[in-house]
């Protein structure tokens, strides 16, 4: 195993503003191979806006400017010459609440890799096959490919958006809250999920739900008020926090 | 003394079915007159109605050409309008920088607001004294000159409308598909304007309309001659007429049957709309239904 510690992504003193406000200040982190990394904190601590600088979500948002890197397989993903699309293939990401497109199941899954120029109809059957075997749904949906996946269940609308990141076959799977919207028991299948997940795919996964960081993650970064507070192995960040502010949070005194 | 609450809630509810009710018999009764009117030249005509056999003076009255003029402008309108205001609206909704588009965006739909003459007059000092040296024209009154001011006053509709509905399409869909390693052009193609197809078809049908029932612009740059063009293919360049504009030439000296005519001009015209909006109805559920896989 000597892919044990390495580290896929490299986040090197990463600041970013929206308009003039700064909302992440100096990060520096890294994101190792095939573990899942926990981003944890404070509503408005800047969680989410550092989880979308790793597929460069913010280049969207009107007025958002970045400073410092982001190096992933030795290619900085903020160089002018980065093909942003390039990076979003190789980094997928799921939302914190559940956003199916309003077509079907089977065309849902096929979207990324129809758009990559993938047309065979046999590979694409097999992509979403397997997609929706990796996320768990195949045994649900597997007669249903062609329904509406606005009909499912807020827990199976979120793992066929996991299926959906996967069937691009991306190396990094970022996850935004992604329950937050669901119930404890669609909670508990999407957590043995990421478990299984890992084995293929480093996975960073934002979350306020501390016992969750706690439950799926190898790695864990503290994060407040726009500051990496603390990162360090999980059991001794939730065991043995060697900030204050970190043990504060996790004790719930405060969050 | 106060009204007990119960009674109250049913004087409203009266109050406002009367004022429901005095709308609806007022359409009926326009309905109603118009057919009435309309009647004795379908009763006089036959289906000579339809011909292109039109006599000001004594008859007969067919009024084929004015349908046909009423087609035609309206299509050649929409040939301008609709790939111009679905690309315009692409661009104010989902390309335009911030700045900009809170600039445009009430300009365009300032622009709805501008009175019809406007356009006709700016029609004929611009567009007509363009036309006819431009494209070596007998006159520049033609289909043309008034496809192009239809189009043109049917713009801002389309593309406010449009507009709005793309920006409805919930953000997270757009941002699903750019995770995908989607472009912004994809996105726009495969999520942005399917999810937003029925209130795109709605705009274009709402521009559509204010074409085919728009006066005083297209009468006074059409000519108003009631002839179909011969050979067809001309028919972009020759002057012609429309329903509306026939209408609105013809009322004040017309008499006797002549009147009768032209309510049946207006009964076609109002039957036009009605297939085209009950038809636009049909397609954009048919649009939903496949779109939403059910």
């Amino acid at each position: 195993m000597t892919s044990k510690n390495k580290i896929k992504m490299d986040i090197r003193n990463l600041n970013l503003w929206y308009d003039k406000s700064q909302a992440l200040y100096d990060i520096t982190v890294p994101v190792l191979e095939n573990k899942v990394t926990a981003i944890i904190g404070p509503s408005g601590c800047g969680k989410s806006t550092l989880i979308r600088c790793l597929n460069r979500m913010n280049d969207i948002i009107n007025k958002c400017r970045i400073e410092g890197s982001v190096i992933m397989d030795d290619v900085d993903i903020y160089e002018k010459k980065t093909d942003v699309v390039e990076i979003r293939k190789k980094v997928g990401m799921v939302f914190q609440k559940p956003n199916p497109f309003p077509k079907s199941i089977y065309e849902n899954i096929a979207y990324g890799c129809r758009i990559a120029g993938i047309r065979n109809k046999k590979k694409l059957d097999e992509i979403v096959e397997n997609s929706l075997k990796e996320a768990a749904l195949w045994d649900e949906v597997s007669d249903r490919l062609d329904d509406s996946a606005m009909g499912f269940s807020g827990g199976q609308q979120q793992r066929l958006c996991i299926a959906r990141a996967l069937a691009i076959n991306p190396d990094v799977v970022l996850m935004d809250e992604p329950c937050s919207a669901l119930d404890p028991i669609a909670t508990a299948k999407i957590e043995e999920l990421i478990r299984e997940l890992v084995k293929n795919y480093t996975v960073v996964i934002v979350t306020h739900n501390m016992q969750q960081a706690a439950r799926v993650s190898n790695y864990t970064a503290y994060m407040y008020l726009g500051k990496l507070i603390e990162y360090g192995g999980t059991k001794q960040i939730f065991e043995n926090p060697k900030e204050e502010s970190t043990e504060n949070y996790i004790t719930g005194r405060f969050g | 003394m106060l009204l007990s609450r119960t009674l109250k809630e049913e004087l409203i509810k009266y109050l406002f079915f009367c004022v429901a009710a005095v709308s609806i018999f007022i359409i009926f009764f326009i309905f109603f007159f118009l057919f009435q009117e309309a009647l004795p030249a379908f009763q006089e005509m036959g289906w000579g109605i339809f011909s292109t056999k039109w006599n000001a003076s004594n008859g007969p009255y067919g009024i084929g050409a004015a349908i046909f003029g009423t087609l035609i402008v309206t299509l050649g309108a929409m040939l301008i309008a609709i790939p111009l205001g679905i690309l315009g609206a692409i661009f104010l909704s989902e390309l335009a920088p911030h700045r900009l588009r809170i600039i445009l965006k009430p300009i365009i739909e300032l622009l709805a607001g501008v009175p019809s003459i406007v356009y006709g007059f700016i029609g004929i000092v611009l567009i007509v004294r363009y036309l006819q040296p431009s494209f070596d024209m007998l006159s520049g009154y033609s289909f043309l000159a008034g496809s192009l001011i239809l189009g043109v006053m049917a713009l801002p509709i389309i593309i406010s409308m449009s507009d709005d509905a793309m920006k409805a399409v919930p953000r997270s869909y757009k941002e699903a598909s750019l995770a995908l390693g989607a472009t912004k052009w994809e996105t726009i193609k495969k999520v942005t304007i399917p999810s937003s197809i029925s209130g795109i078809s709605a705009a274009v049908v709402l521009g559509i309309g204010r074409a085919i029932g728009e006066t005083m612009a297209v009468s006074l740059v059409l000519g108003n001659v009631m002839k179909i063009p011969l050979p067809p293919w001309d028919m972009f360049e020759t002057t012609g007429t429309t329903l509306t504009s026939l209408i609105v030439n013809d009322m004040g000296e017309a008499t006797g049957l002549h009147v009768n005519a032209l309510f049946a001009g207006a009964v076609i015209l109002f039957v036009i709309v009605a297939i085209m909006s009950i038809s636009s109805n049909i397609l954009q559920e048919r649009v939903e239904k496949k779109f939403r896989g059910g």
